[in-house]
């Protein structure tokens, strides 16, 4: 599935047109990444959370050499499943 | 940012929604991609990510209370990865 099905939902659900259906969901998600660049969380109800994480510095391991690397602190953005969502998942 | 304040954001930004339609709208997206997920289905979206049901094997525990052994069953959850461009807007607030 695509932005497009998530699209033709809402076409047929609220009879709009198809380019202010899909002109409408971009702007759902433009929303949602304008806020976790910002570093702020995002709760959806019944779904679940994205929050960006700090990771600090690591030691990892070039696979490919065996040489000991230091991963640098990131951000990083994590979802967490609702227990509803897992549990619909779950469900036949 | 909760459900509901992603509803009225959209509310504002579009202009001519109602606050009833734009949160139709949010509830269709989130529908759409948790409908998708239980039919086993790949969800894609450009720019932001993409999610995945991953199958978790059973396995068996301890019931830490009574430290009876429990199977636990197989189960499925969902997997988000985020997509490459949010990746590196994210972790860009750092520097």
């Amino acid at each position: 599935m695509t932005k497009a099905d998530i699209i033709e939902n809402i076409y047929e659900k609220l009879g709009l047109s198809k380019k202010e259906s899909a002109e409408l969901v971009e702007m759902v998600f433009d929303i949602m990444k304008d806020t976790l660049e910002n570093g702020e969380k995002i709760k959806i109800a019944g779904f679940g959370n994205f929050v960006v994480k700090e990771k600090a510095n690591r030691r990892g391991r070039n696979p490919q050499t065996g040489e000991e690397i230091v991963i640098s602190a990131r951000k990083i953005l994590t979802f967490k499943p609702s227990q509803v969502l897992k549990a619909s998942i779950n469900t036949q | 940012m909760t459900k509901s304040e992603l509803v009225e954001r959209l509310a504002t930004t579009n202009g001519v929604l109602t606050r009833k339609e734009s949160e139709l709208v949010v509830n269709i997206v989130f529908a759409s991609i948790e409908n998708a997920l239980k039919q086993g289905d790949k969800v894609e979206i450009r720019g932001f990510g993409s999610f995945t049901v991953r199958e978790r094997g059973g396995r068996q525990a301890r019931n830490p209370k009574s430290g009876e052994i429990v199977d636990i069953p197989a189960k499925k959850t969902p997997f988000f990865k985020t997509g490459k461009d949010l990746r590196e807007k994210v972790n860009d607030l750092k520097q």
